[in-house]
Parts: structure tokens; sequence; C-alpha cells
């Protein structure tokens, strides 16, 4: 393993038991996180991206395949029996600030919890603290004294991102932080994460549908199909160059509004059918029922790892 | 360094606005039906009657073991408000004196199966799929599937029948409920982003369970509580009425009731004061559960 990558995951498995059968959510996937980057984790609804996110944290384990943390952390194993300080040192920020704050506790009540826990302050700075860290996100410290509905979309968003900086962690894993925003506070929120990113080193892991976002602040950018990983690429050559098929459709989707972005937008793929079922994926390469350019083989074999060059790798028969 | 702790006066003292701002907020709120001031009112008119009645009563000495025939079968009078019972006793003072035992079983009642019924339900709901939660929830199941005067019976049977266990038999009977209660709110928040947000960054089972879970269900309890009270005071009543409650010559309402209804309805004042007591505090405390009802829906 290199020694600049903090989150390692490698033939990562999660299946769910269902009534309707067996949901392959993540099925099988390898990725590397860098110190200090912003890695984007792209797929539509269903695709397992949260799923992903969500083992990573412990909230339960997975059916197989290795994630290690910082070369030294193994994070199959679920959250309660982690250490402490992996507690401290990975955090996640959730879609719906609504529902990621408790309704009867202050916003200093929640910042504390994890001071407390983690004994970051001296207890008797606590408040202190929290008003820096308040600060630190673009809010007054004023809001230490609210609770979670006296507060707008962007602010308790904003709350939880100083919740999740309060232990000072290493690396955040943003699961869809700004989609449930309006776009005036999911901008302010996007630049606050910014700013705390470069500020503090952080390494973000970012789980979106919304590549406008991606666009915005990720270095690299993974697409995900179905429980798989279809393409990896640095987020320039993402958007100028996308490979695969599905990345193609996904980035035709895009509504422009200038003709520039309209010259870059890849032409002739229009976006057909839905998202096939995770319960009965289809054979070998999972986008073929919806890929134009499919071949006998994408429906029998899985495609190989093309390694296009060195940091852009892409699943795809056409590239053989 | 003195700067940063006359930082966090400023911050301790904020805080101790805000919380009383919003107890304002909430008694503005419980105020703003009229019903529920007047079921407070009562509550407190009958409480503190109930500690001192020893002053308040007219005849302090009629609540126990007393007999005077010549004063005996009096209607309502200015001298005995609610008339004299068949051993010549002052009703009134009877009544009053049965208020201090209908707060007693209230009290005590409450006290056993509110904390039990409340943190058994949070544990269960939290241990979701365990066998905690299996062992809890068929355990309060069987005490559910008993009939309170079955049970009351039963205890009274094996026990002596006297108030303290006629209590005993209702909090038996009780508890479960606060269980199923609990149980299902916490289920229901069990797996909310803000409860996964705390475990994730370490917080203990006991903060999650009584800093996170319980505070949002506190409304809906406290309003179960008051209106319970009033039930509480009914059963009671009821297994007094049969003879397994208190026994006389105790002054408890529902003790009255059952002595006095013997003498219907010739001696109708008799058994009008202590039922009239009954629904006075039932009516009450359903009264003060309403606002509560209202004070926690308006958050």
């Amino acid at each position: 393993m290199q020694d600049d990558v903090i989150l390692y995951v490698s033939g990562l498995k999660k299946y769910f038991n269902t009534t309707e059968g067996v949901v392959r959510a993540v099925d099988g996937i390898s990725f590397n996180v860098k110190y200090g980057e912003t890695l984007a984790l792209v797929g539509e609804s269903g695709s397992g991206k949260t799923t992903t996110g969500h083992v990573i944290m412990g909230f339960y384990p997975p059916d197989d395949g290795k994630i290690i943390y910082k070369n030294k952390y193994e994070l199959s194993v679920p959250m309660k029996k982690r250490p402490l300080e992996l507690k401290r040192d990975i955090q996640i920020v959730f879609q719906d600030p609504g529902t990621s704050l408790n309704p009867k506790r202050l916003v200093k009540d929640i910042i504390s919890l994890p001071l407390l826990i983690h004994k970051i302050v001296d207890k008797k700075k606590i408040y202190e603290r929290v008003a820096e860290l308040l600060e630190y996100v673009g809010l007054s410290e004023e809001f230490m004294f609210k609770y979670p509905h006296e507060l707008g979309g962007g602010e308790k968003q904003l709350v939880a991102i100083a919740r999740a900086l309060a232990p000072q962690p290493s690396f955040i894993i943003l699961d869809e932080s700004t989609s449930a925003l309006d776009v005036s506070s999911q901008a302010k929120v996007l630049n606050t994460l910014v700013k705390i990113q470069k500020e503090l080193r952080l390494t973000y892991l970012l789980i979106t549908h919304d590549l406008g976002v991606v666009r915005n602040i990720s270095q690299r950018v993974m697409i995900m199909y179905l429980g798989k990983i279809y393409e990896e690429a640095p987020t320039e050559k993402f958007f100028k160059s996308p490979m695969h098929p599905y990345t193609q459709m996904l980035l035709s989707s895009i509504p422009t509004l200038s003709e520039e972005d309209e010259k870059i937008k890849p032409k002739g793929i229009e976006s057909i059918g839905e998202i096939p079922s995770a319960v009965k994926p289809p054979s070998g390469c999972r986008f073929h029922t919806r890929c134009p350019f499919a071949k006998p083989i994408c429906s029998q074999q899985d495609p190989p790892d093309i390694v296009l060059d060195s940091n852009h790798i892409v699943r795809c028969w056409l590239y053989e | 360094m003195k700067e940063t702790s006359t930082n966090e006066v400023r911050f301790l003292e904020l805080e101790k606005k805000v919380k009383r701002e919003n107890w304002r907020r909430m008694w503005f709120r419980f105020r703003k039906s009229k019903l529920s001031i007047v079921g407070l009112s009562i509550i407190l008119i009958l409480l503190l009657m109930a500690i001192f009645a020893e002053y308040i009563a007219p005849y302090p000495s009629h609540a126990g073991l007393y007999i005077a025939f010549k004063n005996a079968y009096k209607p309502p009078s200015l001298e005995h408000f609610l008339g004299t019972d068949m051993y010549g006793r002052d009703v009134f003072s009877r009544v009053i004196f049965g208020f201090r035992y209908a707060f007693m079983m209230i009290g005590l009642v409450l006290l056993l199966v509110v904390p039990t019924g409340v943190v058994l339900g949070l544990i269960a709901g939290y241990y979701r799929g365990t066998f905690i939660e299996t062992l809890i929830v068929r355990l309060s199941d069987i005490f559910i599937s008993l009939p309170p005067l079955v049970l009351a019976l039963s205890i009274a049977s094996i026990l002596e029948p006297n108030i303290f266990n006629a209590m005993m038999a209702v909090s038996l009977m009780w508890w479960p409920w606060y269980v199923k209660l609990t149980y299902s709110m916490t289920v229901s928040l069990r797996n909310e982003p803000f409860i996964l947000a705390a475990e994730s960054q370490g917080a203990s089972t006991l903060h999650i369970l009584f800093r996170e879970l319980l505070p949002i269900q506190l409304g809906t309890i406290l309003t179960k509580v008051t209106l319970d009270a009033g039930w509480v005071i009914l059963i009671g009543a009821a297994i007094s009425f049969v003879g397994l409650g208190a026994q006389p010559p105790t002054p408890d309402l529902g003790t009255m009731v059952s002595e006095y209804s013997k003498y219907l309805p010739e001696y109708w004042w008799m058994s009008l004061g202590p039922a009239a007591g009954i629904v006075l505090i039932i009516l009450a405390f359903n009264l003060l559960g309403d606002g509560i009802r209202d004070v926690f829906a308006g958050e």
C-alpha cells in the first residue's frame, strides 16, 4: 500500500436480504482515497454509493472485502467495536440536516457532545470552543442556544459540519451533504467545505449524484452503477474525455446554459431507460441493457480494468 | 486567560436566559387554553387541602374512628357542608382526608410505574432484535393480559387487603403500558440519522437512551402520566369499592363510596361527597393533561 493512501478499499461487498431477494447494493468495489484529496463517488440513486459510505462508517458490516484506514485500522468491524480514536478521526455529514440533528437538543449540546466524549478541550472552555466552531463554519455565536427547528436548511447543515469538525477528524464522508439544500445555501455550504478542507488538510469522500458539485470541489471522480465502479478519473479528464458510455450518458444529460458548456458535452448519447433492480442485476457489464454500443460480449463477461493512463481507469469492453 | 473565563460566564448567562425564555413559551402555550388553567388550579387547591387536611377540615377527628350517634344522618347544612354519616361523622372533613389518600395513591403508583416502564421501554427499543427486547416485551405482554381487578383480588387474598397492597396491584398491571409507549417510540427513532451521528462519534448507550431518545418522548410520556393519574384514582376506587383496598374507617374516597352506598337513596349526601371528590380529581387531571399535550404539540 502506498504511503499517501488514507483509505484502502478492496473487493468490498454488501448485500441486503429483502422480501424480494438479495439486493447486491455494493458488489465488489476497490478504490483508494489519498490524504488531503476530495474523491467523489457518483451514481444514480440505487447505485450503492451511500451504502459504501455507511459501511465505511460501520453502520453495518461488509459481507466481504477489506477496508484499511491509515494503514493500521481494519474498518470491517462494526461501529460499536471500533476504538474511540477511530470514532474521532472519521466523521460523516448526512444528507438531510433535518433528521441528522436531534430536535430536542440545543445547537451547543449537539456540537459539544464530541468535544466532551473525546476530551478535546477543558470542560470549562466548552462554550467558547463551540462558539469558535460556529464562527469557523460561518455562523454567529447566537446559534448556540437555538434548537434545530429555529434554523434554516443551510444553517442546519453548517451546524452538522461544525459537529463533524469538533473532534478534529482527518477524514469526512459527505453523504449527499448538499443535495437537500436550496441552491443559495448549497453554494455557501460548498464554499465552507472547501475552505475548511484547505485549512485543516481534511480528506473528503464526497458521495453525490450532483455533477455540478463534483466539478466544483473534487479532484478525482469514481462513477458507480448497480454496485460496481465503472470509471475512475481525475475530475478534469472525467468531464473532458469521459470514456465509459454510462459516464457519457450522465454528462450529456446535464442541462447547460452557455454554448461553451454545450460544446464540451458528449454528443449522441441519449439517456434511455431506468437503473435496473439490484436484486437481479444484468449479467456481464451491468450497463449493457442501456448501452447504445453494447456488443455480445458485454452481456456475457464482466469488463476488465482498462488503464488508459496512470490515473484514468475504465471498465468497458469497447476499449479492449 | 482572564478574558476566556469571563467569556464562558457570559455564555452561561446567555444559556440561562434562553432556558427561561423557553419556559415562558411553554407556559404561554399552556395558558392559551382556559380549561387547562382550571384543571391545574383545581389540582393545586386539592393538593393543598390534602397536605393541610388537619387545619382545613372542620372536624379533623372525624377522619377515622369517631362515633357521635346524636349527630348521625344529618343532611347538608352550614355546620356540615356535606351532611354527616351513620356514625355522626362530618362527610366534608372525611372527603378532605380522602384527597390525601388519593394523591398518595397517584404519587406512589406513578413513581413506581413510570420510571420502570419508561426505562424498560427505552432499553427494549434500543436493543431491538436481541433477546433483551424479547424478554422485556413478552414480560410486559403477560402483565397486560391480566385483568387488574383479578390481579388485585389475588394479591389481596394472598396478602391482607389494604391501600398499600391495592396500589401494588395497580402498579403491577400499569407499568407495561409505559413499556409499550416508549418501546414503540424508541423503535421508530432508533435509526434516525441523529442517533447514528451520536453513536458514530462515540456517545455512550446511557447518553443515547437518556439524552437523545428520552427528551423527544418526554411530552408524550408526561401527557400520558397526567391522563393516567385520573385512571389510577378510578381503578383504586373500584378496588376499594369491592372491598379489596383501604378498609373502613380509612377515609379513602372509594372505600367511603362503598360504605355509604348502602344508605342510598335516603341518605344520598353521604355518597355524594366522596363520589363528587372522585369526579373532581379525575376531571382536573384530564383538563391538565390536555393542557400539557398542547404545550408539547406546539413545538
